[in-house]
């Protein structure tokens, strides 16, 4: 039985009424602050945005787990909802509301995320010591990571990574834990482990890359 | 502005580089209003059309062929839903279900221009275009196409489509309806089985070209940086 079956059955029907206007009320206030704020951060106000962003994340995780996103990759959708909302921003309607408009998004996102892991698995194939034996010849990370260690870059560029990215390099790359150990310490899947290095590799190439060193905010 | 609010430490470097010397934006008109400046864009194309037109002989022949006009309506009204759509699509929270405003419309032109096919052979005599002339159908849907396209994408660029392919397309389709609607004023044929063949093939690379081109130019909206 759910909290508001129980409520349900305790209360009277008018003072259930009476709390769900309540509910109504906050939810609109709510959604009126939000709606403030974006309309501020639209005239350019820096201060307002942090502030919706980070009230963004907790909608988002929300709409995330309701469409049934791994918690594993909840991280992902919120970041691609963010940066959807930053490139949108224009787009959005000062006449309406915003907790709508960041709902409906974050729900594409969200739809759209869970396709794309569906397409990759399909392709996939299960090999779980393909990733400990494969060298990659092509790139050289030791020297690359060393070099800019000494500039501080990496701890920067990490730092801007989701917790889960961050967490798979520190291990995988930074303390070169295998990947079995990594699972077993992190309590993480194999898999997810390598989706989330291969995201945080990518990330940090694009993030460190000298001839476009602004990527941090891509 | 400056309510307190619940932080995840993961994403504060991310959300502190967005809002850092965050430019001001300017909301964009509603998608009904872009749309119509792509319109009017289209409007005054067929505005200096007409004047290099024989508009008389154009009033005769849609006279004589009640489904030419009908053709010309379809794909007319095509071309504007299809702007409607494309525009509406353009902005992350319409739903995907807009794409199939102009396919009504769409079945309309397409059935008038077959019964337009049926008509050449019920009626003897009548004017057919042969291949020379088809081939500048379609080099005038595909190369009027080319202007019309690359306006919607700047324009739909503004915003940002989540789903940029099915935008893209629906574009190509706007911009293929509306260069189909103003080559009725140099197209003195009735519709042959061969002419059709060919208009419906100039629209379909329209679509297939703005697919694949918009869809990149439109999506990479998502990624670039501010």
């Amino acid at each position: 039985m759910s909290s508001d079956d129980i409520i349900g059955r305790a209360m009277p029907a008018s003072l259930a009424e009476d709390v769900d206007r309540t509910h109504d009320t906050v939810a609109s206030a709510a959604d009126q602050r939000r709606s403030a704020l974006m309309a501020a951060a639209q005239d350019g106000d820096g201060i307002a945005y942090q502030t919706l962003l980070r009230d963004c994340v907790l909608v988002i995780r929300s709409v995330a787990r309701r469409r049934g996103v791994p918690a594993d990759r909840a991280d992902d959708v919120v970041q691609d909802v963010l940066l959807t909302i930053h490139r949108a921003r224009a787009t959005y309607d000062r006449r309406r509301s915003f907790t709508a408009w960041l709902t409906v998004i974050a729900e594409r996102r969200a739809i759209d995320l869970m396709r794309r892991t569906r397409r990759h698995q399909l392709r996939e194939v299960h090999a779980p010591h393909a990733l400990e034996a494969h060298v990659d010849e092509t790139i050289d990370l030791g020297h690359g990571l060393a070099q800019a260690e000494a500039g501080g870059t990496v701890a920067r560029a990490l730092a801007t990574l989701p917790p889960r990215q961050r967490e798979a390099v520190q291990h995988l790359v930074l303390e070169e834990r295998t990947l079995a150990d990594t699972a077993s310490l992190t309590r993480r899947s194999a898999g997810s482990l390598k989706v989330n290095l291969h995201r945080a590799l990518k990330a940090l190439r694009r993030r460190m890359d000298p001839v476009d060193p602004g990527g941090a905010s891509r | 502005m400056t309510t307190p609010s619940h932080s995840d430490p993961g994403f504060e470097r991310l959300i502190r580089d967005l809002a850092t010397d965050l430019p001001p934006v300017r909301p964009l008109r509603p998608p009904f209003v872009r749309a119509l400046v792509w319109l009017a864009a289209v409007a005054a194309a067929a505005l200096v059309f007409a004047s290099f037109s024989d508009l008389p002989v154009l009033e005769r022949r849609l006279g004589a062929a009640p489904d030419m006009w009908l053709a010309a309506i379809g794909s007319a009204a095509t071309a504007i839903l299809a702007a409607l759509a494309a525009f509406r699509l353009s902005v992350p929270d319409a739903p995907r279900r807009w794409a199939a405003l102009p396919l009504p419309s769409a079945l309309v032109w397409i059935g008038a221009s077959g019964f337009g096919c049926l008509r050449t052979w019920l009626v003897p005599g009548t004017q057919v275009a042969d291949l020379d002339h088809a081939r500048d159908c379609l080099v005038f849907i595909v190369g009027l196409s080319v202007p019309l396209s690359a306006l919607l994408v700047v324009m739909l660029r503004r915003a940002c489509p989540l789903a940029p392919g099915l935008t893209a397309a629906v574009a190509g389709l706007a911009a293929a309806a509306a260069a189909a609607t103003l080559l009725l004023f140099f197209h003195p044929f009735d519709a042959a089985a061969t002419d059709l063949t060919v208009h419906a093939g100039a629209v379909a690379l329209v679509i297939a070209a703005n697919r694949a081109f918009g869809r990149r130019l439109l999506g990479g909206n998502l990624s670039r940086p501010t």
